[in-house]
């Protein structure tokens, strides 16, 4: 065979697998949309669920995903940043550094079941946070902060070292290059980042089962004072999520309904997560231009 | 190539009565680890004057003359000894303000390095950093800059684009722009030009020539016409040693030393 053959075939070949992957996601994604769609209703979106009768929403479990969301984001988010910062900017190379990057990969491959039940011994039992949202966004932040780090790094190190150069000749400080030269660059990289370790943590059911809870008491929406028990902010209620519904409902559930309410909540989780990337990816492109001129 | 000896040297003695120096360096080593790649250099750099320093690769002119605004600071393992005086004052001290100290000292490099900001930014963004906020003053401050470095024609219209839309050589322009809109005394220069087409490198030495006026200007280079073209003095450097320092058409015409004799002829380097 020639080499104009050969490339010929081996492009074909790319051109099939990538096909292939193409196929496969998006009859994945539109098996869940088909099923689910049709089942999707304001009513479906907004009422609580049911556990025995037909006609049960994910108002509830949708308010609590996207909170508890929020929160890990607030807790893991700082700290991602903080220690990746320090690791790409500040941390000398020496032992200490290398075991804390160790460290660092090898909590990210954990699985989410042994941080949720981590999360059980530790924030439910021990620091008696109890089944809570708080137990929940620490232990999503425990799953979530190994890889948010390790991209903050990444992310910074590839902005090149001669941008730092540039800011530390101009007379700024070593953290005033940080802050104002090497994170505007760096940003795209991170933002991206977040919003894959948001997408995960959207979707996560294994680590809150035993932080977060498997119940979701009833709210009052009208009340916003996140020290009252029937109020949505309040961090020490138990606060079963979207995915963790859909797992109940398929292990244990017995509404008459189970497979429609599960069809449809699984569409609407898929939305959710597509929704906030196509989202943060436009915020976070408008805002590496502002502070880019790109 | 032969080895050449590192004590015959010979270091022109300037008279501090008839010449201004903005930067003198007595004894300055370099090392990185256990490796001195710097022994012992001590030049005299005379105010508003181009000083060029030339030399083979790893001849230690780049590690010198970044040692000068003390960015070797930031390379883990290097040690930097011996005075560097600026104004009366030794600046390779811990109890120097090094931020403060870059700001009278600039330096562009190699490549160019402009910021991912807008060609306005690139030159606001420091002064802004160090408290000027009037506009007027700022936007005053982008056209006698991009005007200096000979950018301001090609840009005028689009300040607003990125930096990194520029071609090469007027990317190097804005790094000049840049650093000279921080009204410093001193500009480093490594090798400037080196990563530029023909055009763009002469654009960039007039425009060093044009700022000789207001600057002190250091510049690393590996092009020996540029060398001879722009600077009044020349630093010979030859395996970490300065061998010879000298008025440029001396060491062009007649250096001392056989090592520099060599090198400008071009029978190494």
């Amino acid at each position: 065979m020639s080499a104009k053959s050969i490339d010929k075939l081996m492009t074909g070949m790319l051109y099939l697998i990538a096909g292939v992957i193409v196929l496969l996601l998006a009859g994945l994604l539109g098996y869940i949309l088909v099923q689910g769609l049709p089942h999707v209703s304001w009513h479906f979106l907004t009422s609580p669920a049911k556990s025995f009768e037909a006609g049960g929403g994910i108002g509830i479990q949708l308010f609590n995903s996207f909170y508890l969301l929020v929160l890990s984001m607030l807790i893991s988010v700082p700290l991602a940043l903080g220690a990746g910062i320090y690791l790409a900017e500040y941390a000398k190379k020496n032992w200490v550094t290398d075991v804390v990057r160790t460290a660092i990969e090898i909590l990210s491959s954990l699985p989410s079941v042994v941080v949720g039940l981590f999360g059980f011994l530790v924030f439910v039992l021990q620091f008696k946070f109890g089944f809570s949202i708080l137990s929940g966004a620490l232990a999503l932040t425990m799953f979530n902060l190994p890889l948010l780090t390790r991209n903050v790094e990444d992310s910074l190190r590839q902005v090149g070292f001669t941008q730092r150069e540039a800011g530390l000749a101009l007379g700024l400080s070593r953290w005033e290059t940080v802050v104002h030269v090497v994170i505007p660059e760096a940003l795209p990289g991170i933002l991206t980042g977040m919003i894959l370790g948001a997408g995960r943590v959207f979707g996560e059911a294994a680590a809150l089962i035993y932080t977060a809870g498997q119940s979701a008491p009833a709210l009052n929406f009208g009340d916003w004072n996140p020290l009252h028990i029937a109020s949505p902010l309040n961090p020490f209620r138990p606060a079963e999520t979207l995915a963790v519904h859909i797992w109940k409902i398929n292990s244990e559930g017995i509404q008459p309904d189970a497979a429609a309410v599960s069809a449809g909540a699984s569409a609407v989780l898929i939305i959710a997560v597509l929704a906030f990337n196509l989202l943060a990816r436009w915020g976070g492109n408008r805002l590496y231009k502002r502070m880019t001129a790109g | 190539m032969q080895n050449y000896s590192l004590d015959d040297t010979y270091i022109k003695d300037l008279d501090p009565q008839t010449h201004e120096f903005a930067i003198t360096t007595k004894d300055l080593r370099v090392f990185y680890g256990d490796k001195e790649a710097v022994h012992g250099v001590s030049l005299p750099f005379e105010r508003y004057k181009i000083t060029a320093l030339i030399g083979a690769s790893g001849s230690g002119k780049s590690t010198f003359l970044r040692s000068l605004n003390r960015m070797n600071d930031n390379i883990e393992g290097s040690q930097v000894t011996g005075e560097i005086m600026y104004r009366g004052v030794d600046i390779n001290s811990d109890a120097i303000d090094v931020y403060e100290m870059r700001k009278h000292i600039g330096m562009v490099f190699q490549r160019p390095n402009p910021f991912a900001k807008s060609i306005y930014d690139n030159i606001t963004f420091a002064p802004r950093r160090f408290g000027e906020k009037r506009k007027a003053v700022l936007d005053e401050l982008v056209e006698t800059s991009l005007k200096q470095a000979a950018l301001w024609d090609q840009v005028k219209d689009n300040l607003y684009q990125s930096g990194l839309s520029l071609s090469g050589g007027q990317q190097q322009r804005l790094c000049i722009a840049r650093a000279i809109a921080m009204k410093p005394d001193v500009l480093l220069m490594d090798e400037p030009a080196s990563a530029l087409d023909p055009i763009s490198t002469s654009t960039v030495e007039d425009t060093l020539m044009a700022l000789k006026d207001q600057y002190t200007i250091i510049i690393v280079t590996h092009n020996m016409q540029q060398a001879a073209r722009i600077s009044d003095y020349t630093a010979f450097f030859y395996s970490g040693q300065a061998l010879e320092f000298d008025e440029t058409r001396k060491i062009f015409t007649r250096p001392k030393i056989k090592a520099t004799d060599d090198y400008v002829s071009g029978h190494f380097g």
